[in-house]
């Protein structure tokens, strides 16, 4: 029997693990309880939450109102597009660096990673700069002698800000799928007949799609629950949903109907995921493994 | 005209010389190997005939074509890869139909053409099976049946067998061989394995250092190889000094200056004291078919090999006479380029 066979059946695997155990029992499970629990209290304006008594009110206007349903769809779409467009720049880009050279390969990879050596604030204001009414932007339109545009505080900054954040994350699972391709399967698509588009689309494509897969599982998650990105160049009035979970916290002091919220958006999330999950992983579990 | 000719095919990469003006024909129906050592340039030249790799001077001409500077796709030749390149999201029968795919063949002569195949590779069972359900020899002919299927002028093989093990690859051997004789194929493989090349082609090419040095049957390559490397390469050799006598026949002399070839099956070993060299059994090996014995004489060591015909094997430290044939000895030329 070799030793991890051994780990294994003895107990040390539980007394390795439990450092780690308890780091997740006590940052994640105990929060998300806790997150559960009061989002069942009640709440009262006048005198706060009432730790004794549960309702489900907060459940129930969350799913009465529509204001809070505009918000939950724009989270999704803004996700989504953010998804969509990271996928769409992060594949090619992938696979752009998959094919450099020897310095240049390194050099790029390491450019790429550089968002995330920045604070999240830090880019966001570097975004509002650029985007807002005397931004970098504006002005060059206006010196072209174009009329400014409302930027900033739109969907659009939105989007543009979380794709240069989420970028790596894509890149970074593609490219690693793109390391295990045979280059000779391209050689051979080709000796085949086959055109560049026609072995980016029918070879190298449904091979990383494990990848793609991953990259978007990412993306989205982070996405959906951006907080910092919508908060500065959202604005007050393009909320998303995590930044109106801040707002029932710490405007409306409405804990328990904050924590309604936050974990309806922890389900809606994990529902996208996992379906989307299955459905890609259903097309390709059977050839790739 | 030859089938496919290669015109002073050269390939640099910056300062290196990968292939030096390759000048080679090979006639319609022929199986030619390359072989060489790693690094000789072999299979450059095969990806320069494939269109893999960018030619740097010279030509190549196919049925009378110039390709030389074709795109893969345009060239329609068969390639079959060392890792076999398989597509492992495909089932066996969507990896060989791709080529006909991609020149739009209608879907029954399709299902014909890919089952026809798939039986001439014995994999009609497996046709619904993914790569990584197979063993390596299986997907060996599933990455010929893919290439096969096209119908191409020329079939190319890189290192088809290098990723088998012995027994299997003896199999495929015959197997290729079987398939392309079957199909009248012309094809060229490389190899750095002499017995493959030796038994399957109808001829081979040894290449060094980016050069040919000899092309020839392989009955004649071994028979008569040209230079002491491709004498060592291709089989065993003993390389003995030699003279030539008044006569012009060759005869082994200590201290002469020709180096003589003489393959370990061709010495006869007697009893002590016959036969014109004495030695002294240093080393013996058991090969299955055959023994082999090292002996040491007074003109080095010498590599014996007999039959295994179920006589007792002479041990360790016995006294022999050996002796030989002169028409068998082969003047060797000294290796005008360095492996």
């Amino acid at each position: 029997m070799n030793t991890l066979a051994a780990v294994r059946q003895g107990r040390q695997g539980y007394l390795l693990s439990a450092p780690a155990l308890a780091l997740y029992i006590s940052l994640l499970a105990i929060p998300l309880l806790l997150t559960l629990v009061l989002s069942f209290n009640v709440f009262d304006y006048s005198s706060g939450i009432k730790g004794d008594a549960y309702t489900l009110s907060h459940y129930s206007s969350l799913l009465g109102d529509p204001y809070f349903y505009e918000i939950f769809l724009r989270t999704m779409w803004i996700s989504a597009l953010t998804t969509l467009l990271c996928v769409v720049i992060g594949v090619p880009e992938a696979y752009i660096l998959s094919r450099m050279g020897a310095p240049w390969r390194s050099i790029f990879l390491i450019l790429i990673l550089t968002p995330l050596l920045i604070s999240v604030v830090v880019r966001a204001f570097g975004w509002s700069l650029l985007l807002g009414a005397d931004g970098l932007v504006n002005q060059t339109l206006q010196a072209f002698g174009g009329s400014p545009m409302k930027l900033l505080y739109t969907p659009f900054a939105v989007v543009i800000a979380l794709v240069h954040v989420m970028l790596p994350f894509m890149i970074i699972p593609v490219w690693t799928s793109l390391q295990k391709l045979d280059p000779a399967a391209e050689q051979a698509a080709m000796s085949l007949g086959a055109s560049h588009f026609t072995v980016m689309r029918q070879v190298i494509l449904p091979q990383i799609m494990p990848g793609v897969l991953s990259g978007t599982l990412i993306v989205f998650g982070l996405a959906a629950s951006s907080f910092a990105i919508p908060g500065l160049l959202g604005g007050r009035r393009l909320k998303m949903v995590a930044t109106l979970i801040y707002d029932q916290y710490l405007s409306e002091l409405n804990w328990p109907m904050g924590a309604a919220i936050a974990v309806a958006l922890l389900l809606l999330n994990l529902l996208i995921m996992l379906s989307w999950n299955r459905m890609i992983e259903g097309r390709y579990k059977k050839s790739l493994g | 005209m030859a089938f496919v000719q290669l015109e002073g095919l050269g390939k640099r990469y910056g300062e290196i010389d990968a292939v030096v003006a390759t000048n080679l024909s090979v006639e319609k129906g022929e199986f030619v190997s390359l072989l060489g050592p790693s690094g000789c340039g072999k299979t450059t030249t095969l990806q320069m005939i494939a269109g893999f790799v960018e030619v740097t001077s010279g030509r190549i001409l196919l049925d009378g074509r110039d390709i030389t500077h074709a795109k893969p796709a345009s060239r329609g030749l068969g390639v079959v890869f060392q890792s076999y390149a398989l597509f492992p999201h495909m089932t066996v029968k969507d990896n060989v139909a791709f080529g006909l795919r991609m020149r739009k063949v209608p879907a029954g002569e399709l299902q014909q053409r890919v089952a026809r195949v798939l039986k001439l590779v014995r994999l009609d069972q497996h046709a619904e099976r993914y790569p990584r359900e197979l063993s390596g020899g299986q997907r060996q002919r599933v990455a010929l049946a893919r290439a096969l299927v096209i119908e191409p002028p020329v079939l190319l093989l890189d290192e088809p067998l290098s990723n088998l093990d012995a027994n299997l690859r003896e199999e495929m051997q015959f197997e290729i061989r079987r398939i392309q004789r079957e199909v009248g194929i012309t094809t060229l493989m490389v190899t750095h394995d002499q017995s493959e090349a030796l038994s399957i082609s109808d001829r081979v090419v040894v290449m060094q250092a980016g050069r040919i040095t000899q092309i020839d049957a392989p009955y004649t390559l071994y028979e008569h190889p040209r230079t002491e490397f491709i004498s060592g390469f291709v089989g065993k050799a003993n390389l003995l000094p030699g003279e030539r006598d008044s006569a012009g026949v060759v005869q082994v002399r200590s201290g002469g200056d020709l180096t003589l070839s003489l393959r370990p099956e061709k010495i006869d070993l007697h009893e002590q004291n016959q036969g014109r060299l004495q030695g002294k059994i240093a080393s013996r090996f058991f090969l299955g078919s055959q023994w082999l014995y090292g002996v040491s004489t007074a003109l080095g060591d010498i590599s014996v090999v007999r039959r295994n015909d179920g006589s007792t094997p002479l041990n360790e430290g016995t006294t022999v006479g050996l002796d030989g044939d002169a028409k068998l000895l082969r003047v060797l030329t000294v290796d005008e380029v360095s492996a």
